[in-house]
């Protein structure tokens, strides 16, 4: 590289310039994509987990009171300025008809917060100045909590900005007054069990996939064209039908006067209905159904690369066939084993529509809970804080399937 | 095809036929549920149950007469088509632009674009049931289609990604040295190579369009509602057969799908064995 020449040196320029080039028009083409992604999938999943660590609702109903409660460090009496913001915040926010969106807040915070704080608006209205200028009286003449130093504290812990009190309790843990983390009491406790069932169904929907699903793929490649076609189909046509159709059929087939049930009775295995549907049965089996081909295909892909030759040489060494299978052909399709099962299991997870269909009330996963607390109960903080607890398995999942797909693509 | 010369044990041939019968009962297993809903579409019956007393066209003419219904395949469509081209465009953009440059932030932007795959599809819904009402496109076409454009154009990227695997990247650069503009490059040489999967990504964006009901429950007004959406409706008030007689319309969309995907890709195998 000593005796590099002027023109060669403007040939390397050049190159570089042109590779530059095409570097940016590689970039404007993704760009646009990239944008619309940014706008329509990106800021929406974050404008939803962010409400998971905000705390808005008491700050904007009632400003004074959160003025009072922010410059307070918490501890030992509640300072007396509290008293006239709180009753002055109360009675704006109830001529305003916002006063059940802090209501709702401190229904969190406090044991009975909503009722406290409706009656208090409704008695509040009617009290123009406190008899000797002292709100502090009047409150404690509504109800004994609000004068108790930890409604204070609660309603301090609820002024915001943000708060841990979401993405503690999707995990059954909450704050004490003296701000220790500790685990909910065992008869309250919710969200671990919902977390542990979300797991425990979609493991054994990984299972059943895995277990159906290898024999078959196996099969798919050891046969001839013909028969690998037919089998082909069969995964391909279910995968293409409609999650809808598919929930539709199971309901059919496993209701009390279903398929299956006539069959059973009709051969005599059983003289009354079984329950299969609206039950774990149920959401397992079509569960299963639906992932089997996200199983089949990728392991059928790696079969496809394995050569039999393998197998037929550590027969000939004298491997029994159970050997051969697990020393030899198993090992080898260990990727596709991982790459299926973390498919189908990453997919389960944030299933929706077939445990809310096909399920009864104890088999509710995640999603179901985050649906719930959107539409129902108006949770928005504890819905966003489950979805931050979901989309971190699904990332590390995912993060871990990468690594396997590409570790394969350069193997 | 070689086959063993080694003589099967009678175990090997009893296992062979475990494994045959079992790879049976699994195709069954398959394919049994979707056959088992589709004649209900034909019972003269009140619900959703065997047996069928009588056959008759009551409930396809029901579905196709109901105003609701017919509203709901038309929006099941519109959106589907709408979406997958707004999907199509961007992704085989994108497809291209990652196939082959290194740029600064590839992999995170890979990692994006492939994200809409992965992530809980309640978590998007409510996201953009949030982040769509301050802007005015909640209830409305434009919401649920731009929802669906994204949630297809992962498709598009992957399939157009693995036709460009196969594609000789000197063919651009003949037809630049030829003085062909980059755009005409693309059109004449790129595309024509390329499309068997653009057209499979297109198709794979609009079944997962025409399939999706979670963002539609969030977003749709009633006059939007799709058909997955009024099955959804359907299986949780009524189990009626007209549910049998839209699964059968779904099916037959389904198999239309599925046929188009294997014939492209037929063709873009033939081509890679012609080049």
């Amino acid at each position: 590289m000593t005796d590099v020449t002027a023109a060669e040196r403007d040939l390397v320029r050049a190159h570089a310039r042109a590779e530059r080039g095409r570097r940016w028009t590689a970039f404007f083409l993704v760009a646009p994509l990239f944008v619309f992604l940014i706008f329509t999938f990106l800021v929406p999943i974050g404008d939803m987990l962010r409400r998971s660590f905000m705390d808005g609702d008491v700050a904007s109903v009632w400003p004074q009171t959160v003025a009072v409660t922010r410059a307070w460090d918490g501890s030992g009496e509640a300072p007396a300025a509290l008293w006239p913001a709180l009753a002055a915040d109360i009675k704006a926010s109830a001529a305003s008809d916002t006063v059940a969106v802090a209501a709702r807040r401190l229904n969190y915070a406090i044991d009975g917060g909503r009722t406290l704080v409706m009656k208090a608006a409704r008695r509040l209205a009617k009290i123009e100045t406190p008899p000797n200028g002292d709100w502090r009286a009047v409150f404690a003449d509504l109800d004994e909590t609000w004068v108790a130093p930890k409604t204070a504290a609660a309603i301090r812990r609820a002024s915001g900005p943000v708060t841990d009190f979401y993405l503690l309790a999707a995990l059954d843990l909450r704050k004490t007054d003296a701000g220790a983390i500790v685990t909910t009491p065992e008869k309250d406790r919710i969200y671990r069990t919902v977390l542990w069932r979300t797991f425990s169904v979609s493991g054994m929907v990984t299972l059943f996939a895995l277990l159906i699903g290898y024999p078959y793929a196996y099969l798919m490649t050891r046969s001839s064209k013909r028969v690998a076609g037919v089998m082909t189909v069969f995964v391909l046509l279910p995968f293409w039908t409609s999650l809808l159709v598919r929930t539709a059929a199971w309901i059919v087939l496993l209701q009390e006067h279903g398929i299956l049930n006539d069959l059973l009775m009709r051969i005599g295995l059983i003289d009354h209905p079984l329950r299969l549907i609206f039950n774990r049965v149920g959401v397992v089996v079509a569960m299963t159904h639906v992932l089997l081909p996200f199983m089949v295909l990728p392991l059928a892909a790696v079969m496809k690369g394995i050569r039999p030759e393998t197998v037929r040489a550590a027969r000939s060494l004298g491997a029994t066939p159970m050997t051969a299978f697990r020393r030899i052909y198993f090992p080898q399709t260990l990727p596709g084993v991982a790459a299926g099962a973390l498919l189908v299991f990453i997919s389960a997870i944030g299933y929706y529509i077939t445990p809310a269909l096909v399920g009864g009330a104890d088999d509710q996963m995640l999603s179901w809970f985050i649906a719930f607390f959107v539409n129902d109960t108006i949770n928005w903080g504890l819905a966003a804080a489950l979805g931050v607890v979901l989309l971190a398995c699904t990332t590390v999942l995912s993060v871990v399937y990468a690594k396997i797909a590409t570790g394969r693509r350069f193997a | 095809m070689s086959q063993s010369t080694m003589p099967l044990t009678p175990l090997e041939r009893l296992s062979g036929w475990a494994l045959a019968g079992f790879a049976a009962l699994t195709a069954i297993f398959l394919i049994a549920p979707i056959l088992a809903i589709l004649p209900l579409g034909f019972s003269d019956g009140e619900f959703l149950v065997y047996p069928i007393r009588h056959f008759s066209m009551k409930w396809m003419e029901a579905f196709f007469a109901s105003e609701k219904w017919a509203v709901a395949v038309k929006n099941s469509f519109f959106i589907g088509a709408l979406s997958a081209a707004i999907a199509t465009v961007l992704g085989t953009m994108a497809a291209v632009g990652l196939a082959r440059h290194d740029f600064f932030g590839k992999k995170l932007i890979t990692g994006l674009v492939l994200s809409p795959l992965v992530v809980p599809i309640v978590i998007y819904a409510v996201g953009l049931y949030f982040f769509f009402a301050p802007l005015g496109l909640t209830q409305t076409y434009t919401g649920i289609v731009l929802a669906h454009a994204a949630l297809g154009s992962p498709f598009v990227v992957v399939t157009v990604g693995a036709s460009l695997a196969g594609f000789d990247h000197n063919l651009m650069r003949a037809a630049a040295s030829l003085g062909a503009p980059p755009m005409l490059a693309f059109r004449r040489v790129m595309l024509p190579l390329v499309l068997p999967g653009v057209v499979t990504g297109a198709l794979f964006a609009f079944a997962a369009s025409f399939d999706e009901v979670v963002t539609v429950l969030f977003l749709a007004a009633p006059d939007q509602r799709t058909i997955p959406r009024e099955m959804f409706s359907g299986l949780r008030e009524s189990l009626s057969p007209i549910i049998a007689a839209a699964s059968i319309v779904m099916m037959a969309t389904a198999i239309v799908l599925l046929i188009a995907v294997e014939l492209l890709k037929r063709r873009a195998e033939r081509m890679r064995n012609e080049a």
